[in-house]
């Protein structure tokens, strides 16, 4: 049975923190550790960068949060959930809470933009006539009303990155997990890209965003959390990049 | 589930058998073939079942007196015989009779000189009929051993299909097990087939399959479009399968018609679709569904 505390921070109420990682190791069958005791906190309507090396265990950190790999050791609790003892039925009902957005946006080729993002709220069966609101609405909100009835192909690298991120906001997510998303783009894009997401996270969605964009991080200043060899190295509030590459 | 799920389900599940083309021909035509030849083989083995049951009915010993038991011996030892558990009707046929029969079946020119009431070498006898077929061999000694019991030693000769008999039940037993061992075979390896179909379905949705878990799907969600695939893939190799089996029996059947010692030995169609219809048919699906549900279950693990 869900406790009152976590059905309370799934509303976003109660507690502050949305993630919270205490002692999280992460081993691999193949003996790699990809994280080693990474204890962290990110409240309510953060904006936090993840920043490192490639292979410093940055997807692993992410990946961790939306349940796509459970912890060997250590607790994470979403939303309130304790994420690493969730039983399997239950996964999907957390996932509902958390958007994702990759660097490859992931959108079905055979579907229109409009369906793309339609298909995440048919998926957890939602009622059909406040699909086609909502699914305009937030089409609307990332620019893309107009080229709704296009397929991907037809769209360029930033819109199809857009319609990813309507995807991942359609349901109404806490959280929206953003793994390198302007990773495929020229900076221009990137930018109306970050904006975007800055506007998302301005109404109230905490987002972890994984990236080697140098410039972003030390533009855009926010949070900034450094991942080498497993371990956080450096966590800082209006941080920068730090890193030379 | 509501409904608009389930109809979403049912087109999703249609529309990949559609999508995976030649795929969706070949698993359905390896699913035809394993079918067809467990169609065959069932219609084999009811034929032979029907033959087998018309055999067993047929199988009678034929007692033959010696010629000095009187009327009186005669119905005691009818009644002996009658008395016996095993038996199920006792017929007598006279000597007389018996020359009509032979007549018959042999024209009366084979038996003139010997149709005379004197003449007739034919011994009276007893058609025992019994209730098991397989114990005729059995009751055939029992109806011998009364010999011993008479000083007259009515019983001239007790006759009975021996040999031929057994050999037609162990037949029969052969053809039914051979049947039943090709048919679980041969519907396994539909399944596998079927199972490798939706396999490759699953490889080419995996994408898909990945931004449901993503955006929150439930496992049951995910997997009845796959179960309608299978279903779908099962129900129209089954059909195939069916149209094939009676429109080619129904060939066989009205060839078999012209032909005298055939005419009575298959059954016809119209007795058989129901029970072997349905069999392919409920097959064709549960293999579907099997196979499409051992492919599904590693891919919901994450």
């Amino acid at each position: 049975m869900d406790t009152v505390e976590s059905i309370m921070a799934n509303y976003g109420l109660g507690s502050d923190e949305v993630i919270e990682m205490q002692d999280v190791w992460k081993t691999y069958p193949s003996g790699a550790h990809a994280l080693q005791g990474v204890s962290v906190k990110i409240n309510r309507n953060e904006f936090v960068y993840v920043v490192g090396p490639s292979g410093a265990g940055k997807s692993t950190f992410m990946k961790l949060i939306y349940r796509e790999e459970v912890p060997t050791k250590g607790q994470i609790s979403v939303n309130g959930f304790n994420i690493g003892k969730l039983k399997q039925r239950k996964i999907p009902y957390v996932r509902r809470n958390i958007g994702v957005i990759f660097q490859d946006y992931r959108l079905l080729p055979k579907l229109t933009a409009y369906e793309n993002v339609a298909f995440a709220m048919e998926v957890i069966e939602a009622p059909q006539r406040l699909i086609k609101r909502r699914v305009m609405e937030v089409l609307e909100l990332v620019g893309l009303k107009a080229k709704a009835g296009r397929e991907p192909s037809q769209l360029s690298g930033g819109e199809q990155q857009r319609i990813a991120i309507a995807r991942a906001i359609v349901n109404n997510p806490s959280v929206i997990i953003a793994d390198e998303p302007t990773g495929n783009l020229d900076p221009e894009t990137s930018w109306g890209i970050m904006q975007l997401l800055d506007e998302i996270n301005f109404r109230g969605t905490t987002i972890v965003m994984a990236t080697h964009n140098r410039d972003i991080v030390n533009t855009m200043r926010k949070r900034v959390l450094a991942i080498e060899h497993g371990q956080i190295v450096r966590d800082q509030q209006r941080g920068d990049y730090g890193y030379e590459f | 589930m509501n409904f608009r799920t389930f109809l979403r389900h049912l087109r999703e599940g249609a529309k990949s058998v559609f999508r995976n083309g030649w795929m969706s021909v070949a698993s359905i035509t390896s699913i035809v073939v394993s079918l067809f030849i467990l169609g065959v083989f069932m219609l084999l083995v009811m034929n032979v079942n029907a033959l087998a049951d018309k055999a067993d009915s047929n199988v009678q010993i034929n007692t033959y007196l010696n010629l000095n038991v009187d009327e009186k011996l005669r119905e005691t030892i009818k009644g002996e015989i009658e008395a016996m558990p095993e038996v199920s009707a006792v017929k007598f046929v006279s000597k007389e009779d018996g020359m009509k029969e032979l007549e018959e079946s042999l024209g009366s020119e084979w038996v003139e000189g010997f149709s005379e009431k004197d003449q007739n070498p034919l011994p009276d006898a007893f058609e025992v009929s019994v209730i098991q077929p397989t114990t005729v061999g059995f009751v055939a000694d029992k109806i011998t051993a009364l010999n011993q019991k008479y000083t007259e030693e009515p019983i001239l000769r007790v006759k009975y299909g021996e040999g031929t008999v057994e050999t037609l039940f162990k037949i029969t037993k052969t053809v039914r097990n051979i049947g039943f061992i090709f048919v679980a075979g041969l519907g396994l390896m539909s399944m596998f087939l079927i199972s490798n179909t939706i396999r490759v379905t699953i490889l080419a949705r995996r994408r898909e399959i990945g931004i449901m878990k993503l955006v929150g799907a439930t496992n049951n969600f995910i997997r009845w479009p796959f179960f309608v695939e299978g279903a779908m893939i099962g129900l129209l190799g089954s059909i195939v399968t069916v149209v094939l089996l009676f429109v080619g029996y129904d060939r066989l059947y009205a060839a078999s018609q012209t032909d005298i010692t055939l005419a009575q030995s298959l059954i016809p169609l119209g007795d058989l679709w129901p029970l072997i219809g349905s069999i392919i048919v409920g097959l064709g699906i549960v293999i579907g569904v099997w196979g499409s549900t051992m492919s599904i279950r590693k891919f919901l693990k994450v």
